[in-house]
């Protein structure tokens, strides 16, 4: 009994001290996420608040742009879902575990924890053969999007982690419940319940059939694994997430929320150029006069992108939440024709340069220049250039992130920071200045097509 | 076949105590390139057959900024604006038309915040919107029987969301209208947008208007139709490519509609 009990105890601080650790590396880490995606520029995004409600709805819970696509889009489904459900029996892992308690639920819930359980399992079951699937599709079927250039390396292996990680958990999910539903019908499980079986849909029949025949001591050895195994896993994940593209599941939502909801042709007019070009415009004004005394001459700010704390915040946050799932990639039209672009690899230079950006400024201080910037050392001029302007990435993308906003902001310091614009481009915008047109006709022969035949 | 057209400037029009109903916003493809120029006049004849009040800016037009935004640089963009904006309200001008996606999204999207509120339509909803009134009657003509495919200029489709006006009209011709692999949201651009038109491409292994114009020839149509004139050019260029000029002719819808219409 004493031996149990010191079992027990152990077993309970070694969970409180995991649990403790998980919460608190992961708090750490959603600190670290929210200043990183705080360095980038002021946007406001707080207006039409019912139609944000209804886009992140639709978008990201109904996954609405991923069903375009049936058979990935339901297959991903089964995955998230069980994810999400399986979630919802973290609360009795927690208490379980807390209090040395076996299946805290089962009893005062009765037959809903039946149903709760069985909806686990058999999403468990969808989600397992859906990961099979992405392991093949990922790995032998060899589809286009997942081995362009930018998915080698930590991408690529990180596709494939989660995939294994996910067999992972439904193989200690059903090494748990298979193994107690034997123990129960010897009579033997933990579990406060009347009758010989659980009833789950999956483990009633599954766990006769593969732990049947095993002796009690194997069974409740295995029991534990699978407890353990299972909440290792869990806490495992919750902690990768923020290193992962698979932030996603978290961040789809506010990102989904923020979407821009201006008709995608729209780009955003700089205030600070608008304001410039309105003097020149006002007879009044006086560019010599001092600002009032007392008033600190601001520095002027940048025009354009050169590094990700002269993107917007939604910026950051987009690069967080891509998926790497490449759909803006297969849609460009630069990328199809063999350009370097790829909408993709600039959402992931993005959040790469922000985590390098952030953990400067963490460890070596706010003001730290490691001399690199995202423009340059991670994407090229090259392929900002090659980009038609087209939409098709924002369209595609199932998470609402608008790489598109990244290439023109970038697009715009090359021009009005440092000039390095292609040489027609700068011969097409002098005659728009000159001509206004961008080529070279007179604008006093605009009207010359009336009279022409 | 009548080939006189009336097209008063605004000017015009004002010193006859007159406002026009609407701005034929001609764009710089649409007052200076050569193709261009064409689309241009079919849309006067269609305008001046539905004796629809309108009037151009003129010598007084001048490039929206569009290329120049996109390009990345904002001040020539605003610059533009602003004295587009200035001539557009000096003339208390409401109702714009353009026959341009790229003219259209610049007009309607970025100018109200720079102070310039109009309403702004595509020439096809314009087009549309003369057949519901019932100015505007078409018969299928030479069309009749024919097979067309559209070709969704991004800055109509994706940036606007307009997928049907240009459709609805093409059905009005009693032709076989026929979908490419990728259309409407999923259309792939021409190659032309994000000031591409005014360069040459990055390096690559394909042009973009050559994948473009394979998906069309796909569904071997009679005619390739447009809404845009940068589409248009880089169309024609795609079907001079693969040599099918004979048997594949690239029109603006506006062509189309006034050629059945014997203008
Ligand atoms: S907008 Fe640019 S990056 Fe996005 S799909 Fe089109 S060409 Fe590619
Ligand atoms: S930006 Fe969107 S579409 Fe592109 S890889 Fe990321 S999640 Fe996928």
């Amino acid at each position: 009994m004493n031996l149990i009990f010191g079992i027990s105890m152990v077993s309970i601080i070694v969970f409180a001290v995991l649990l403790i650790f998980t919460f608190s590396f992961f708090g750490w880490n959603v600190v670290k996420v929210k200043n990183n995606i705080s360095m980038g520029k002021p946007l406001d995004r707080s207006d039409r608040k019912k139609e944000r409600l209804k886009t992140m709805l639709l978008v990201a819970f109904g996954q609405k742009k991923m069903f375009q696509n049936i058979l990935p889009a339901v297959l991903h489904f089964f995955i998230y879902a069980a994810f999400v459900i399986t979630s919802t029996e973290l609360l009795e892992i927690i208490v379980d575990g807390l209090t040395g308690s076996h299946r805290f639920f089962a009893d005062s819930l009765g037959f809903f924890y039946v149903i709760v359980i069985s909806t686990i399992e058999l999403l468990s079951v969808l989600a397992f053969i859906a990961t099979i699937v992405f392991l093949a599709r990922r790995n032998l079927l060899k589809v286009p999007r997942f081995q362009m250039d930018e998915m080698t390396g930590w991408p690529k292996l990180d596709g494939n982690i989660i995939l294994y990680l996910e067999i992972l958990l439904i193989v200690c999910i059903f090494t748990m419940n298979g193994t107690d539903e034997v123990l129960l019908n010897r009579g033997l499980s933990h579990a406060h319940i009347e009758g010989t079986s659980f009833g789950f849909a999956v483990s009633s029949f599954l766990g006769p059939l593969i732990f049947g025949g095993m002796e009690t001591d194997t069974l409740v050895v295995l029991e534990r694994i699978g407890w353990w195994g299972h909440l290792i896993m869990v806490f495992g994940f919750l902690n990768y997430l923020p290193y992962s593209k698979h932030f996603h599941i978290l961040l789809a939502f506010p990102n989904t929320y923020f979407s821009n909801l201006n008709q995608k042709g729209q780009f955003n007019n700089l205030s600070n150029v608008k304001k410039e070009v309105e003097n020149m415009f006002d007879p009044n004004f006086d560019p010599y006069v001092a600002p009032p005394e007392g008033e600190a001459i601001a520095e002027p700010e940048r025009f354009g992108a050169k590094d990700v704390q002269d993107l917007t915040w939604k910026s950051l946050m987009d690069a967080y939440t891509c998926t790497e799932c490449g759909r803006c990639s297969s849609a460009c039209p630069a990328n199809q024709t063999g350009k370097k672009l790829s909408p993709r690899k600039i959402m992931m230079d993005t959040r790469d340069r922000m985590v390098e950006v952030g953990d400067n400024r963490r460890i070596k201080g706010k003001d730290y220049d490691d001399g690199k910037s995202l423009l340059g050392d991670y994407i090229t001029q090259e392929e900002v250039w090659a980009c038609t302007s087209c939409n098709a990435c924002v369209q595609e993308c199932p998470v609402n992130i608008d790489p598109l906003s990244i290439i023109v902001d970038l697009r715009r310091y090359l021009v009005m920071e440092e000039s390095k614009v292609p040489g027609e481009l700068a011969t097409m915008l002098t005659n728009i200045e000159n001509n206004g047109a961008p080529w070279q006709f007179s604008p006093a022969d605009r009207a010359n097509w009336i009279n022409e035949e | 076949m009548s080939n006189s057209i009336s097209v008063p400037t605004v000017a015009q029009m004002m010193a006859n105590g007159e406002t026009p109903e609407i701005l034929f916003w001609v764009g710089c493809s649409g007052s200076f390139d050569d193709r261009a120029k064409k689309i241009t006049k079919a849309i006067v004849k269609l305008l001046n057959k539905c004796e629809v009040k309108f009037a151009v800016l003129g010598q007084e037009e001048s490039c929206t900024g569009d290329p120049a935004k996109r390009a990345g640089n904002e001040f020539t963009f605003m610059m533009q604006a602003m004295q587009n904006i200035q001539v557009l309200d000096g003339y208390q001008i409401k109702k714009i038309v353009t026959a341009c996606p790229h003219c259209f999204n610049t007009l309607k999207n970025e100018y109200p915040e720079l102070g310039g509120n109009y309403d702004v339509i595509h020439h096809t909803q314009l087009l549309n919107a003369l057949i519901r009134e019932g100015r505007l009657k078409i018969e299928g003509g030479s069309f009749k029987g024919k097979k067309i495919t559209f070709h969704d200029p991004c800055y109509l489709g994706r940036a606007n969301e307009e997928y049907e006006a240009p459709r609805e009209l093409l059905q009005k011709l009693d032709a076989e209208l026929v979908e490419m692999k990728r259309s409407k949201s999923k259309g792939l651009c021409c190659g032309a947008g994000g000031a591409q038109m005014f360069k040459e491409a990055e390096k690559g292994d394909k042009e973009v208007n050559v994948e473009r114009t394979e998906d069309a020839l796909e569904v071997k149509p009679n005619y390739i139709a447009t809404g845009c004139p940068f589409c248009n050019t880089m169309m024609t260029d795609g079907v001079k490519f693969f040599e099918k000029e004979n048997e594949t002719a690239v029109l603006d819808v506006a062509e189309m509609i006034a050629n059945a219409s014997d203008l």
